[in-house]
């Protein structure tokens, strides 16, 4: 028992010092005004800016977009990738971006669109002119899509690979076609991945602000661009604290709407 | 498991080896504390064949640091825990600084090669008499362009920017400070206002710009601007420079109404640890010759007055980096504004960048 206690202590500390004391630092920071006095003004202001609603819309609704945008990419390539024969090589494939740093293959994405970049050369080149790709919506949403895409193809597949093949035969051998097999068996048992694959992607789309400027030239602006802004420019760390209150609580929300089914449907 | 152990035994070996060769590099030009200077500076913003003449020369031995932000520099220092010897911030963070009693007072009785800086350079109002701050480099805030997309005089003045021929083709910088400068400045206003009102008639007029207004980015622009991205951009001499080198058809200019002027200026902080190696090196960076190659060198202006006799005909007859007096009467320095001052203008800032599609 004494040994049990013992070993939890590092994980215990780790959850403390890390994530409980900054979420309480978080909370404690977001009452205070820029001279320092306790107030309930931050949260007032939030609510009552027209510009900071539509900014929390506008964050969401980009995150959305681009949850919708990976899913649709990463479940038929965890699907495929799951019937391959050297399978955890092209796994390998999938993970090998997240090895570059973020800001080095955002950088590369700006050579590939711009007007004088590879994507406009062959557009030029087949015929089609040139175009404006970069600082619009789908050039934003695709290099987005590109970062998070590996995040979510990870859960999916593992919980696809963890279904064991006598399910499906038994399905089959009971005369399920092979979209009812899929539909009854195969979708249901790979939820807790997509389910998975959504909090990990969803949540850091909220906040996403590199992106925003580099690629999206501050024409789309999410609550991460005003919580850089008020710690880095304005110092004004209440206000920039209490945006960040609003992603945590839009955390726990997401956290609960993914997490929620977990009982009903946990068969095993 | 054996094999694991190795493995990790290798690992902590190889990190306590590098450790050790880095402690051992650190100190083999020894010296010990007494020797040594350490300066915080922006990055790129030197010639390192200065540093290896000043060590050379005077036997100190310097530990060189750079940042990327007024603001990341000073919330580092605020924290306490450094011993900077040398910072180098702008003037609006000098100002900052000496409300928060970072800096420690000049004694210009050491600073020998002061006389060096020209009269209008010294003396300026975020630091009169130069108590704290001896000025390192200045710039201005301008418009750069492609003279293959527009012509020159199209783009003289910063009204000429909210012209429809330049739709979609401009790139503005991503600061409150210097997009709200050009507004007011073209409204006739100074950068300095605190009036809610003013800065609210700013911002609408800002807004009737946004037709115009390609991307609000950051250091990106060099690079868009160099591949041809957009026609126009508003940017800091500096960056102008850096751009120009790469692409030929970009030229800078400073608006004859008005612009931002700013400083960069050396400090001593009030928790340097040594002191008389900070002289020595303020001293030597005044040194003309030397202030003359850093400046060729980093391609900013130099308020050294020797050093600018020294420089190529081609720099200093060069308007864009050293702007006539008749632009340089008109050019306003940022003064620092209270932090709620400041909160309106971002404020405000972050409210156009968010309707400005």
């Amino acid at each position: 028992m004494r040994q049990k206690i013992l070993f939890i202590v590092p994980y215990a500390l780790w959850i403390v010092l890390f994530v409980i004391a900054p979420l309480v630092l978080i909370f404690y920071q977001s009452f205070f005004d820029i001279s320092g006095h306790f107030t309930l003004g931050n949260y007032a202001d939030y609510l009552t800016s027209r510009v900071y609603l539509k900014m929390t819309l506008n964050s969401v609704w980009y995150a959305f977009l681009i949850t919708l945008v990976t899913l649709l990419i990463s479940y038929p390539t965890a699907y495929v990738l799951d019937r391959l024969p050297n399978k955890q090589f092209w796994l390998l494939l999938v993970i090998l971006p997240t090895w570059i740093n973020l800001l080095l293959k955002t950088y590369a994405f700006i050579g590939l669109f711009s007007r004088t970049g590879s994507i406009n050369q062959f557009l030029r080149f087949v015929g089609l002119g040139s175009h404006q790709l970069l600082f619009t919506d789908a050039s934003f949403m695709f290099v987005a899509a590109y970062i998070e895409i590996p995040f979510m193809v990870l859960p999916i597949f593992n919980s696809l690979a963890e279904i064991s093949p006598s399910l499906i035969n038994a399905s089959k051998d009971l005369g399920a076609s092979q979209w009812q097999t899929f539909r009854k068996v195969v979708l249901p048992l790979s939820m807790p991945g997509v389910k998975a694959g959504i909090q990990a992607v969803f949540i850091p789309s909220l906040s996403l602000f590199m992106i925003t400027r580099l690629i999206g030239g501050n024409r789309v602006i999410t609550l991460g661009t005003a919580i850089e802004e008020h710690f880095l420019t304005t110092q004004n760390w209440g206000m920039g604290s209490t945006i960040g209150m609003i992603l945590i609580i839009a955390m726990f929300i997401v956290m609960f709407v993914t997490g929620e089914t977990k009982q009903k449907g946990g068969s095993r | 498991m054996k094999k694991l152990f190795a493995v990790v035994c290798g690992i902590v070996a190889l990190c306590a080896a590098l450790a050790l060769g880095s402690w051992a590099l650190n100190h083999r030009q020894g010296g010990g504390s007494a020797k040594l200077l350490t300066i915080y500076n922006w990055g790129d913003y030197i010639d390192p064949a200065l540093i290896s003449k000043f060590e050379r020369q005077t036997g100190y031995r310097v530990d060189y640091e750079t940042f990327d932000s007024n603001e990341s520099m000073l919330t580092k220092i605020r924290q306490g825990g450094t011993n900077y010897d040398l910072v180098v911030p702008s003037e609006y963070t000098v100002q900052r600084m000496k409300k928060e009693h970072l800096l420690a007072p000049l004694d210009h009785r050491r600073l020998t090669n002061f006389h060096y800086i020209a009269p209008e350079f010294r003396n300026q109002p975020f630091d009169r008499g130069n108590r704290y701050s001896v000025p390192y480099f200045w710039g201005t805030l301008g418009i750069i362009y492609n003279d293959q997309k527009v012509r020159a005089q199209d783009v003289q003045h910063w009204s000429q920017l909210w012209n429809p021929r330049l739709r979609n083709n401009l790139m503005l910088i991503d600061s409150a400070r210097d997009v709200f400068a050009m507004a007011l400045i073209s409204q006739g206003q100074s950068v300095n206002t605190t009036s809610y009102a003013k800065l609210k008639q700013a911002q609408d007029h800002l807004k009737t710009l946004t037709p115009n207004v390609k991307a609000i980015v950051a250091d990106e622009m060099k690079m868009y601007m160099e591949q041809d991205e957009a026609a126009v951009g508003v940017t800091y001499s500096g960056d102008a420079r850096e751009m120009m080198s790469v692409n030929h058809h970009l030229h800078y200019v400073v608006p004859s109404e008005g612009s931002n002027i700013w400083f960069d200026n050396m400090v001593i902080p009030r928790a340097a640890k040594n002191k008389a190696a900070a002289y020595a090196f303020i001293n030597f960076m005044l040194e003309p010759a030397n202030a003359a190659q850093n400046a060729e060198y980093v391609g900013y202006a130099t308020p050294n007055a020797a050093a600018r006799r020294r420089l190529p005909k081609r720099i200093t007859a060069d308007q864009a980096f050293y702007p006539p007096a008749k632009t340089m009467r008109h050019l306003q320095v940022y003064r620092d504004l209270p932090l709620k001052t400041l909160g309106v203008y971002n404020d405000l800032f972050l409210e156009f960048k968010m309707f400005a599609k």
